[in-house]
């Protein structure tokens, strides 16, 4: 019964690499940038929900709601200040002001606050646990699933149920022809960045509820291993992101119960290069040859 | 008289360079330099060293690769498994820390044949990662508490190196290799096109880049007594990175003038670690916003001084004269 708590904790995990993951999909989706300060978002969004319950006195579901909030506004100001007058620079350029965004926003925050850990509070949520087959579920896991699955189900009805999704979707396909159809293509850029950074919020909530412990620089693990799960899936497919991040999850779970715990981290880059190496478009991708 | 002119440039720098080199020894066996000086000299060095290295990759052949830390870790671990564990001597660890890395090169270039831009960044930096992780679970070398290494590196032996790395990536720049490294950059496909092969020079460069990496890596280790997986994280990365941006993508000399300028910044705000990464991000942004090519675009130092000849013979340039 070891393997189905294995697969439990790895489904728990996974979930929020997945969260982080569809922001890191969304963006890359419509403006081709790695944001690399999504990880970054996330380490802010669960401060921010550290400090609603801590000093506000919120109940979980309202610091949720006001981390996600916080964060999309922070996701948009990211990319109006840094990202927008790069609009037409090259790749690397935009690589490398992304990776300087990361830094400043990590540092800054160090800077303006200290490096110390902060721990959630115990009694967030209700703590009971459930057996099944024989595994003991804490109330914690469900709790990641149950707003993993209700988000992404509200993200899959934003973006092809409403005005907004559309014009996201049409943008990503062909930036050019939106604009000439009338779409605002800043404002659904604005709009991408705010979502994908409120679901990155909403993850460093989960995260600090379930594993207690943050700390400034927490973003940048999660953040990588993201942005692996958005490869695995296939970079700009959302159910790819959320598939991708499940599974690699579960796969580091898995690494750490054979024994190889030390070499957790190591796995997701592992699969990384593999995935790079021998399905370079990935697990939902269509493979599209460059046009010169 | 062109011909005279560039050997000129080439016997000058060598000239000027054993100069600085002399003073600073000089300088340095007189004590007029301490300690600081010197470990930031060293230092200053083994930067410059990493630097160049990197600027062939990225500035040269254009493969964006943020896992120049993996070198560098790789060349220090296998020049200190020599100097330490077989314990044979020193000159022979630089070169073996060389060509472990260079193997890894190899290894990392070969990927890359398929990768372009910002997967080729990530696969990088998923490879640096790893190869701290490796090291930080393999007991033979000490594990997270790191291993312990003796004080080998000097002046000289740093100068030298530097010296080496320097000329050797000036002269394959302007190679006919270094011409092909520069059409890649400039564009892969046409580059394939006109009969470059464009895979066997992507691998060269990384396989020199990484050589040079590893034996500022065997520099490193025998400078700081000790080395540990935590020294090399992708922080190191962007270290590296951010000499070859800020210099100019592209430059040789403008990398090694960045890479001289941050290590003298950061060994002033050394006791602040925060302020230095704040003032670093700062940098990296702000140059990309409006320099995008950094501080020297992809022109060498001595290109500024031919310039200033050029416009002195203002008789043959007439239509200069009529436009001022």
């Amino acid at each position: 019964m070891e393997y189905v708590q294995q697969l439990v904790n790895g489904i728990s995990v996974g979930s929020i690499y997945a969260l982080i993951a569809l922001g890191y999909t969304m963006v890359y989706g419509i403006v081709k940038l790695i944001n690399f300060a999504h990880g970054d978002v996330f380490m802010v969004g669960s401060f921010v929900g550290f400090y609603s319950i801590t000093v506000l006195h919120l109940p979980f579901v309202a610091a949720l709601l006001v981390s996600m909030v916080v964060c999309a506004i922070f996701g948009m100001l990211i990319e109006r200040i840094a990202y927008k007058p790069l609009r037409n620079a090259t790749r690397i350029a935009a690589l490398i002001t992304a990776i300087g965004v990361s830094l400043l926003i990590e540092y800054g925050f160090i800077y303006v606050r200290g490096a110390q850990l902060e721990a959630y509070p115990r009694d967030v949520l209700p703590d009971f646990k459930i057996n099944l087959f024989g595994a003991e579920i804490e109330s914690q896991a469900i709790l990641i699933l149950g707003v993993s699955i209700a988000l992404m189900i509200l993200l899959q009805f934003i973006v092809h149920k409403t005005k907004m999704g559309k014009s996201m979707r049409a943008v990503s396909y062909d930036a050019e022809a939106a604009q000439l159809m009338g779409i605002n293509v800043n404002r659904t850029i604005s709009y991408t960045f705010a979502i994908g950074s409120a679901l990155a919020g909403a993850a460093g909530v989960i995260f600090g509820v379930y594993y207690t412990k943050i700390e400034p620089l927490m973003g940048i693990i999660p953040g990588l291993k993201a942005f692996v799960a958005a490869v695995l899936g296939g970079i700009g497919i959302l159910p790819g992101a959320m598939v991708g991040g499940l599974l690699l999850g579960v796969i580091e779970s898995f690494v750490s119960a054979i024994g190889f715990s030390l070499w957790r981290d190591g796995a997701a880059f592992i699969v990384l290069i593999l995935i790079l190496v021998f399905m370079p478009s990935g697990l939902f991708g269509k493979n599209r040859r460059e046009k010169v | 008289m062109a011909f005279l002119k560039k050997v000129g440039f080439f016997w000058g720098g060598i000239v000027v360079s054993l100069v600085i080199f002399a003073v600073v020894q000089f300088l340095l066996s007189n004590g007029t330099l301490d300690l600081f000086y010197e470990n930031t000299l060293v230092y200053m060095a083994i930067n410059i060293i990493l630097a160049v290295s990197l600027h062939l990759i990225i500035g040269i052949t254009g493969q964006f690769s943020i896992g120049h830390a993996g070198f560098l870790a790789v060349g220090a671990y296998a020049s200190a498994i020599i100097t330490m564990k077989l314990e044979l001597p020193f000159p022979l660890a630089l070169l073996v820390g060389g060509i472990v890395a260079a193997l890894a090169g190899f290894v990392i270039g070969f990927p890359s044949l398929r990768l372009r831009g910002d997967y080729l960044a990530i696969a990088t930096l998923g490879f640096g990662e790893i190869v701290r992780i490796a090291f930080l679970n393999v007991d033979y070398v000490g594990g997270a508490s790191g291993m312990m290494v003796e004080h080998f590196t000097t002046w000289p032996w740093v100068f030298g190196c530097m010296l080496v790395t320097i000329l050797v990536i000036l002269n394959f720049t302007r190679s006919t290799h270094g011409r092909a490294c520069i059409s890649i950059r400039e564009d892969e496909t046409a580059a394939d096109a006109m009969g470059i092969n464009t895979t066997y020079y992507k691998v060269l460069a990384f396989m020199i880049g990484a050589f040079f990496a590893g034996v500022a890596g065997g520099l490193f280790a025998h400078n700081f007594y000790i080395i540990q997986p935590s020294n090399f994280g992708f922080l190191k990365s962007f270290d590296i990175l951010i000499f070859v941006v800020l210099g100019g993508l592209g430059s040789l000399s403008g990398a090694v003038i960045s890479a001289i300028l941050l290590t003298v910044i950061s060994a002033f705000l050394q006791d602040y670690p925060e302020t230095r990464m704040i003032i670093y991000s700062l940098v990296l942004i702000i140059v990309m916003l409006y320099r995008p090519r950094g501080l020297m675009g992809t022109k060498e130092i001595t290109s500024l001084f031919s310039r200033k000849k050029k416009s002195k013979g203002g008789a043959k340039d007439g239509q200069s004269e009529t436009v001022a």
